[in-house]
């Protein structure tokens, strides 16, 4: 099963004769990842990859049934590319590009409340390293080979900590059943609480670890969400408890600017909502290896 | 990016916001030629430093004479204003904005906001002006009025109106206001800003409605498509530091502790913080190296990182997806050789090649060390340096 990807998901690459796009989609087709062509305006009609590109994402649905799709499109282009591709009919999509102005994504936002909720695609990021269910499907920039197949679902806003995390899981034997990469944006396509609740009804997954960071309502959002309406256990880790009010970490969106966004409240509110509280980044293996003992 | 009071002035002035007389000055003698210019006998001498509550740290000064409005001047140019937003350090002030006094009958707050929950505009207004919007949070909660902007159609008048009848506003001044709200927004879509925030909107006796502050903050990632405003970055209220690493492209963030970062990803770069102060250490510094880690990168980040004198010891910790090990730990043998770095140097590779990259560390024949996992890193740098300085 999984969330959102899956062996038989067909990928398109927004993006896809651009260095970076060449040089990720290598690397998701050689993971196994189904990609069956890309879209790159005004190269419809050559090759590339063996895959075929095609000018307009309509076109590449029509002529390849892609039911997703990963943007590499750089930032002053990528709100177009993301609403292209949800007027398409593209089901899922991650969008891998930083730097879009978050006013755009405002706009993507309101755009895509134009279809139906059973009809809307699913976006992840931007911003995010992409998201993977092990041994299936990879759609992202992050090392594959960390990842094992198994009963934890992931969702995290950060690329690296999300890998720190499935690692020190792998090296005690968890595996994970998706991974989900909400990104570092203000203003971002899906929440952690739209993944816990694909996650609440996936069998194969047993139970989720958010993986948050300050700054933006989310995390408690998915936290007071689980507390009434998840049945699987939840674990939460958030980053940046010596992170400074007020100042920007990185991330676009990793900022203390209201009350409630630093780690240490975010914390608290995680506990309250009966989550387990990863209480430092090199315990993931540990805390997740008691939580899945009690689950079995 | 921020800009300054005279700056966001200009700049809502032309979208139709009412800003008195003003001008700006340089010298104290510029300071009182503006006075003379803009008439009057009360003038408002402000420092234009990127930092509210100016007040406070003696930025802003009322004057009755051209006299008192240079002195004002003398004491406040080349000044550092330190405000609790701006941190130990403060700000220096290199400009003045001379501003003819107002006849304050009431104070407004009004602000617009990007709305994380609401993934909107918000605009956020309390008749309590004049005191600072998380003050006003606490103190009086019931007087903030918030109001979410649809962003397909924009705002519409009717929700300046609501607004404005909601801050208790005389009819006469209402389409003063709706103007002033509109404008606001207006300013906010079409030049990608994050923040406006006027504080106080003032109501004179005369019944006139005047922005009396106001700040401005626009998006970064935007500012590819506003060059008008990208011309208005003011160097000078920026940390040194932070700034030259944004020119190299690196994410740094300097922090009060000793133990200096180098880490890959906004994310680990927290995380790796948060072990360091588990380990008993101190961050000196949050720093993202990003993506494509050449040798290069590396060596400025180290110089980056080192050109603050409290760091005693630095830890590199990088998890490799798209980066590669074995590059990384090359820009490492690099730096260390070229700078001749005197602190501990603590390292940990994870991820793509990570066996070539240890090996390459290993043979360097440097007193680097390693480290396997993130927490054995973070202990292992907070006994270096505690072994290093004989601080605990």
């Amino acid at each position: 099963m999984a969330i959102h990807l899956n062996k038989d998901t067909k990928v398109l690459v927004q993006g896809f004769t651009g260095q970076i796009g060449t040089f990720h989609s290598t690397d998701m087709i050689n993971y196994g990842t189904n990609i069956v062509g890309g879209v790159t305006p005004g190269k419809g009609g050559t090759k590339h990859l063996d895959k075929p590109v095609f000018n307009t994402v309509k076109e590449a649905v029509e002529g390849t049934g892609a039911d997703a799709s990963i943007i590499f499109v750089p930032p002053p282009f990528a709100a177009d590319s993301i609403m292209e591709a949800a007027d398409a009919g593209i089901r899922f999509c991650v969008a891998i590009t930083d730097g879009i102005p978050a006013q755009d994504m405002i706009r993507v936002k309101r755009y895509m409340r134009r279809y139906k909720k059973e009809e809307r695609m699913i976006l992840t990021g931007p911003n995010c390293a992409g998201s993977i269910s092990p041994g299936k499907c990879m759609m992202g920039i992050m090392p594959g080979h960390i990842y094992t197949e198994g009963n934890v679902g992931i969702v995290g806003r950060s690329g690296t900590l999300g890998y720190e995390a499935a690692d020190q899981m792998r090296s005690v034997g968890i595996g994970v059943s998706s991974s989900i990469g909400i990104g570092g944006d203000p203003i971002n396509g899906s929440s952690f609480k739209d993944h816990l609740m694909a996650f609440e009804e996936d069998p194969e997954t047993k139970a989720v670890i958010i993986i948050g960071e300050i700054g933006g309502p989310q995390e408690v959002e998915a936290a007071q969400w689980a507390k009434d309406n998840m049945s699987k256990p939840l674990v939460g880790y958030i980053a940046g408890l010596t992170a400074p009010k007020g100042r920007r970490m990185g991330h676009a969106g990793a900022i203390i600017s209201a009350v409630g966004e630093s780690a240490a409240e975010k914390v608290e509110i995680l506990q309250e909502c009966g989550a387990t509280v990863v209480p430092n980044p090199s315990a993931f293996a540990e805390v997740m290896s008691e939580v899945m003992a009690k689950v079995g | 990016m921020d800009i300054h009071e005279y700056q966001a002035k200009e700049i809502l002035s032309d979208y139709g916001v009412p800003i008195g007389p003003g001008g700006l000055a340089y010298s104290p003698e510029q300071a009182a030629y503006r006075a003379q210019e803009i008439g009057g006998d009360v003038w408002v001498v402000k420092a234009q430093i990127h930092s509210g509550a100016r007040g406070k740290a003696g930025g802003v000064k009322v004057c009755k004479s051209p006299e008192e409005v240079s002195k004002a001047a003398e004491d406040m140019l080349g000044k550092k204003l330190v405000t609790h937003q701006t941190g130990p350090d403060g700000k220096i002030c290199h400009r003045l904005y001379i501003e003819a006094g107002s006849n304050i009958d009431r104070e407004i707050y009004l602000a617009f906001v990007l709305d994380r929950a609401k993934e909107s505009v918000t605009v956020v207004a309390s008749a309590e002006g004049g005191m600072e919007i998380e003050q006003l949070a606490v103190e009086k909660p019931e007087s903030i009025v918030k109001v979410a902007v649809e962003p397909a159609v924009g705002m519409q008048p009717f929700q300046a109106r609501e607004i404005a009848f909601g801050l208790g506003l005389d009819k006469s001044q209402i389409n003063q206001a709706v103007t002033t709200l509109l404008g606001c927004y207006r300013a906010m879509r079409d030049l990608d800003a994050t923040m406006v925030e006027i504080n106080p909107l003032v109501v004179t006796k005369e019944g006139n409605i005047i922005a009396v502050d106001a700040k401005m903050g626009f998006d970064d990632n935007a500012l590819f498509r506003h060059s008008n405003i990208s011309e208005l970055r003011d160097k000078s209220q920026e940390d040194q530091r932070e700034m030259r690493a944004a020119d190299r492209g690196l994410s740094y963030v300097g922090l009060d502790g000793n133990i200096g970062c180098i880490i890959n990803g906004a994310g680990l770069a927290m995380a790796s913080m948060d072990m360091i102060m588990h380990a008993g250490g101190e961050p000196a510094n949050f720093l993202d190296i990003g993506g494509g880690a050449s040798p290069e990168r590396t060596t400025k980040a180290f110089n980056l990182v080192l050109s603050d004198d409290n760091v005693e010891c630095i830890l590199v910790n990088i998890f490799a997806g798209i980066n590669r090990c074995d590059w990384i730990a090359e820009g490492v043998v690099q730096a260390v050789k070229s700078i001749d770095l005197k602190v501990p140097l603590v390292v940990r590779l994870s991820g793509t090649n990570v066996e070539q990259g240890r090996k390459i560390l290993a043979d360097s024949g440097l007193p680097i060390i390693m480290a396997d996992t993130l927490k054995e890193a973070a202990d292992k740098a907070v006994a270096a340096w505690k072994e290093a300085t004989g601080k605990s």
